[in-house]
């Protein structure tokens, strides 16, 4: 679709840019102690975002701006999960202690644009597109795990990440200029063909580029050994970000993964066939089972040794990171309906963990094991609402965990016999991570004594705890409205040859 | 309430644990009466079930069938059958009982009597559910109420305990998650059980993953699962630290019941969905029933821990029931179609789960009974305590007698009922495990000796003799031990039909005769 016509399809994205711009305008008129009301903006424009995409004609599938981005389903479905994780951080973040002595207008500024970016990344079918996606959103979570300025931490966390991010998006960038420099062209399409008409000529060109780029997209989705930066800057940041760069761009990152390996080394049509072999000879399968093996296992393993608790949801992350990438060896519909309906169960828990720590920490507590001693006793209803968490993000049934994961299970059991080891190995690891959770568990409940006063959370609190645990709960029984709509969003734009 | 008597049976103890919530933590004893209840109509629901059901009917009955998730094929599938019977009434009975157990509970009741009404649904809904989803689905909502019983009620290594019973269960639960997808994915994408028992033997016919036969890989993934439950030697080491740790009336359920679903699970898939790898597997299960008889017994003789000495018990007397369930393929044509052994094997070890339930979950009852005086429970702390409190001893007396399977008491019928079975086949593994027997019964009177007979200490010379709450919830035990050990004729009438139906199921697999 040229230009002009492409406008007609944008207007998620277009409300979005006037949502940025009428926030930063916005938060130039008030004082520093009322910058907050900026996040009031955010939420409508978000809403309005959101509504746009529930508009629009879904049968559409088509490319826009001249085959720079992608319009389907399957991205209306990333951006709508993107919205939802970003409303209920702007929430989240209204009740955290950390940025009270901040100026918050740039910080929800800052989320918008993380949005735009994630926009754009699960939409890209353009390497240049999908670089300038990449930078917009590292470039924001930047500047917002480094936004507690006082705090020394935090100022790591941001440099680190920086550093980090620079040095994997110029790997990324190196594979990408190589890729272009074999099939003269920048756009998905066009290079799948080229691929296929250079007969695997140049397949270990091919090869390295697509590690390369790998490292740029497992650094998003902090994929083992892309991840050494995931823990400081998640202890680091304000907690509220950490929460959301743990959701948000892993989400966009895997919708970026499963849209770049399926349509440039994959056939690009019916998901059906795994043939990412067909052009290079390298064993896709097992290099993604690979990754994902030592993903998920050293995120729990050193996971179990923390003592804070934002750093040991961080190694979670990691682990999470891994098993969904579990699904991806099959690149089968299947792993993919797999990841995508993990996402959404990942979502609640994950935000619903980080926020119970968030909220302990504004109620005079911290974020280490020692600190959350007897809570289950103090504050009964957190406890409760936390052990939920906790126990959805082992995969215990009834909790929308366990669906995830047994979703991913099952479409590793479903690419046949030769992937179950990888699905033992993913099995095994879920009971690991049992231990690690379960000691949050047990700290609160098994260990301190009965109080006398109860603490029950402010109104507010309450109904964002019951956002997040009640999805976690229900979508475990009964999440037939989740699996629709997965599978209604599973059409891609595809050019096949 | 007739055609969805099986879902009430499983859901009325959620609707309790909401009435629970509703009511405040000072009034303990409305809590308790309201566990009684709920617990009292379930057990007389499970016993108008037992009423109503037709014993000649080997298969499914009070059938219940709603979708659920469509879209993979995921279905609310209830049914009843002789396997599954007797352990919904016993799961009853003893839920009921354990609630007066419980009564003493001293802190944070509230808590306690609602998990302990979800694992009353968890472990009912495994019993009853035929679809493999919800089987599972249940078999792990047993495992949170549990760990918080043991772990926030327990004694003082609770911890520990509770997080070894739960990491242990989970391994073993993934693994059967791993091999319950197989299935579904390799018969046709179900999770019926009913549909599973029939289509699978066909279909995996002959198939080979990785060199193997997947019926064995399969076999293999859900035996581990099973056998962490039941336990199976390598995997009891659980056992004795939950067992010990646990407050008495979770120990009993733990004993009553929750070993029982291990065997449970094994005759229930294992047997009727994969039958040809029972042949396959056969000698090794007698065998690890055999090292189970033994190994238990010895390290029961060692115990100086009474309440650990029950624990090693029931590893013994699972011992017996794995040698029995072994003895089903006597039935087959390899075997000289014996299929009075095969009968008298399986319907052995189904009796021998009714009645170590009962058994166990008395010597775990009196045990508290001491354990509640002395505040301790050295098994060489005590002496002549026949003196002080006769009707205790009394009852210890018969219930020691019934674990080390006296005749006359229900132990003995099953336990002959085993080796009878077992004999024609594994002769060896047989006579081997009489040597379990000596020791069984050696440690059980070797321990009564020590604590009953001898010099009274004089520190419990005043010790109170067992109380009405307490009689209450032992004696009917008592009576049903005493019985079923008299006239066990009813409940293996109950089962007789099924056990047919699972005969026939393995023996009718002209497999070659096991791998020992």
């Amino acid at each position: 679709m040229n230009n002009l016509q492409s406008l007609s399809l944008y207007w998620p994205e277009l409300i979005l840019t006037v949502t940025i711009l009428v926030t930063i305008i916005a938060d130039l008129f008030y004082s520093p102690k009322e910058s907050g009301r900026t996040a009031l903006w955010v939420l409508g424009g978000l809403f309005l975002t959101y509504m746009a995409i529930k508009v629009q004609d879904s049968t559409i599938v088509t490319t826009l701006f001249m085959d720079n981005l992608a319009f389907d389903p399957f991205a209306s479905f990333f951006k709508t999960l993107i919205i939802i994780v970003t409303v209920l951080v702007i929430f989240i973040s209204q009740r955290t202690s950390e940025l009270n002595d901040h100026r918050t207008g740039e910080y929800y500024a800052l989320l918008a644009i993380m949005v735009f970016g994630m926009f754009l990344m699960v939409s890209a079918i353009d390497l240049i597109m999908v670089y300038l996606a990449i930078e917009i959103v590292s470039i924001s979570s930047f500047i917002l795990s480094g936004y507690l300025r006082g705090d020394l931490r935090s100022n790591e966390a941001a440099l680190k990440y920086v550093i980090y991010g620079a040095f994997s998006s110029g790997i990324m960038l190196f594979g990408l200029s190589i890729v272009f420099g074999l099939a003269g062209s920048t756009k998905f399409f066009a290079i799948q063909e080229a691929m296929w008409n250079l007969e695997g000529s140049a397949n270990f060109a091919f090869t390295l580029a697509a590690i390369f780029i790998l490292a740029g997209f497992g650094y998003k989705i902090s994929a083992v050994p892309f991840h050494f930066w995931t823990p400081d800057v998640y202890e680091g940041a304000p907690t509220s970000i950490t929460a959301y760069l743990s959701v948000a761009p892993k989400a966009a990152g895997f919708a970026l993964i499963i849209r770049f390996f399926n349509q440039v080394f994959g056939d690009g049509g019916s998901f059906i066939d795994p043939s990412l072999t067909t052009y290079t000879e390298l064993p896709w399968p097992q290099l993604f089972a690979a990754l994902a093996v030592v993903t998920m296992t050293l995120g729990n393993l050193v996971a179990i040794q923390q003592n804070s608790l934002k750093r040991m949801l961080a190694y979670s992350s990691i682990a999470h990171a891994g098993y969904m990438l579990m699904a991806l060896p099959t690149l089968s519909s299947q792993g993919v309906y797999a990841v995508m309906i993990y996402l959404v169960m990942y979502m609640f828990m994950n935000l619903g963990a980080f926020f119970v720590v968030i909220y302990v920490k504004s109620q005079g507590g911290g974020e280490t094991f020692d600190d959350f001693r007897g809570l289950g006793w103090k504050m009964p209803i957190v406890g409760i609402v936390m052990t939920i968490f906790m126990l959805s993000l082992t995969g215990i049934p009834p909790t929308a965990g366990f669906i995830g994961k047994f979703y991913l299970f099952a479409a590793v059991i479903n690419a046949g016999p030769q992937m179950y080891w990888l699905a033992i190995i993913g099995a095994l690891n879920s009971v690991i991570s049992l231990y690690y959770y379960m000691r949050v568990v047990k700290v609160m409940f098994l260990e301190g004594e009965a109080s006398e006063t109860v603490l029950v959370p402010s109104i507010q609190v309450l109904l964002i705890f019951m956002a997040l645990a009640i999805p976690s709960v229900v979508f475990g029984v009964y999440w037939t409205p989740i699996a629709n709509w997965v599978s209604q969003s599973l059409i891609f734009f595809t050019q096949v040859i | 309430m007739d055609t969805s008597i099986l879902s009430w049976i499983i859901w009325l103890p959620v609707v309790g644990m909401a009435v629970i919530a509703l009511v405040p933590r000072e009034k303990v004893f409305i809590l308790k009466i309201i566990t009684a209840v709920i617990t009292g109509i379930q057990f007389l629901a499970t016993l108008g079930l037992w009423s109503r059901f037709d014993v000649t009917n080997g298969g499914f009955q009070f059938m219940e069938r709603a979708e659920w998730i469509p879209s993979f094929n995921i279905t609310y599938i209830l049914g009843v059958d002789g396997l599954s019977l007797p352990m919904v009434i016993l799961t009853g009975l003893l839920f009921f009982l354990g609630t007066f157990v419980s009564w003493n509970i001293d802190r944070a009741q509230k808590g306690y009597f609602a998990l302990y009404l979800l694992l009353n649904t968890g472990v009912m809904g495994v019993f009853l559910s035929l679809d493999f989803f919800l089987f599972y689905v249940f078999w792990e909502v047993m495992l949170l109420p549990m760990y918080f019983l043991i772990g926030m009620w327990g004694g003082p290594q609770r911890e520990y305990a509770a997080i070894k019973f739960f990491l242990y269960t989970l391994f073993g639960s993934v693994l059967m998650l791993v091999a319950i997808l197989a299935l579904y994915f390799s018969c046709g994408r179900t999770f019926d059980m009913l549909l599973l028992m029939q289509t699978a033997p066909t279909v995996l016919d002959g198939v080979m993953w990785w060199g193997m036969s997947a019926v064995k890989v399969i076999w293999v993934l859900l035996f581990i699962g099973f056998a962490i439950k039941v336990p199976v030697f390598p995997f009891h080491t659980w056992l004795p630290l939950a067992h010990v740790e646990a407050p008495t009336a979770i120990s009993v359920i733990l004993a009553g019941i929750l070993l029982k679903l291990g065997v449970y699970g094994i005759l229930r898939v294992n047997y009727t969905m994969l039958p040809v790898a029972v042949w396959w597997f056969a000698g090794a299960l007698a065998l690890l029933g055999l090292i189970n008889v033994i190994w238990g017994a010895m390290c029961a003789l060692a115990q100086k821990d009474l309440k650990k000495l029950v624990a090693y018990s029931s590893v013994n007397h699972m011992g017996y029931l794995l040698i029995g369930m072994a003895a089903v393929i006597a039935a087959g044509e390899a075997n000289g179609n014996n299929l009075l052994a095969a009968q008298a094997g399986l319907g052995g070890a189904v009796f021998q789960m009714f009645n170590h339930g009962t058994i166990s979950a008395m010597l775990f009852i009196l045990v508290g009974v001491i354990y509640e005086r002395a505040h301790h429970r050295d098994i060489e702390g005590f002496g002549g305590l026949a003196t002080s409190m006769p009707i205790f001893s009394g009852i210890v007396a018969v219930a020691f007698f019934a674990g080390l399977g006296l005749p006359g008491l229900s132990g003995f019928v099953s336990e002959a009922m085993c080796f009878i079975g077992a004999f024609p086949v594994f002769k060896a593994i047989v006579i081997a495990s009489t040597l379990g027997i000596l020791l069984n019964a050696a440690y059980f009177l070797w321990a009564f000796q020590r604590m009953f007979m001898g010099e009274l200490n004089d520190k419990y010379k005043d010790l109170p003799e067992i109380n009405k709450m307490e009689l209450f919830t032992v004696v009917p035990l008592l009576v049903i031990t005493v019985f079923f050990g008299i006239y066990p004729r009813p409940f293996l009438d109950l089962i007789s039909n099924t056990m047919n139906v699972i005969i026939d199921t393995v023996a009718n697999i002209n497999g070659i005769a096991g791998v020992f």
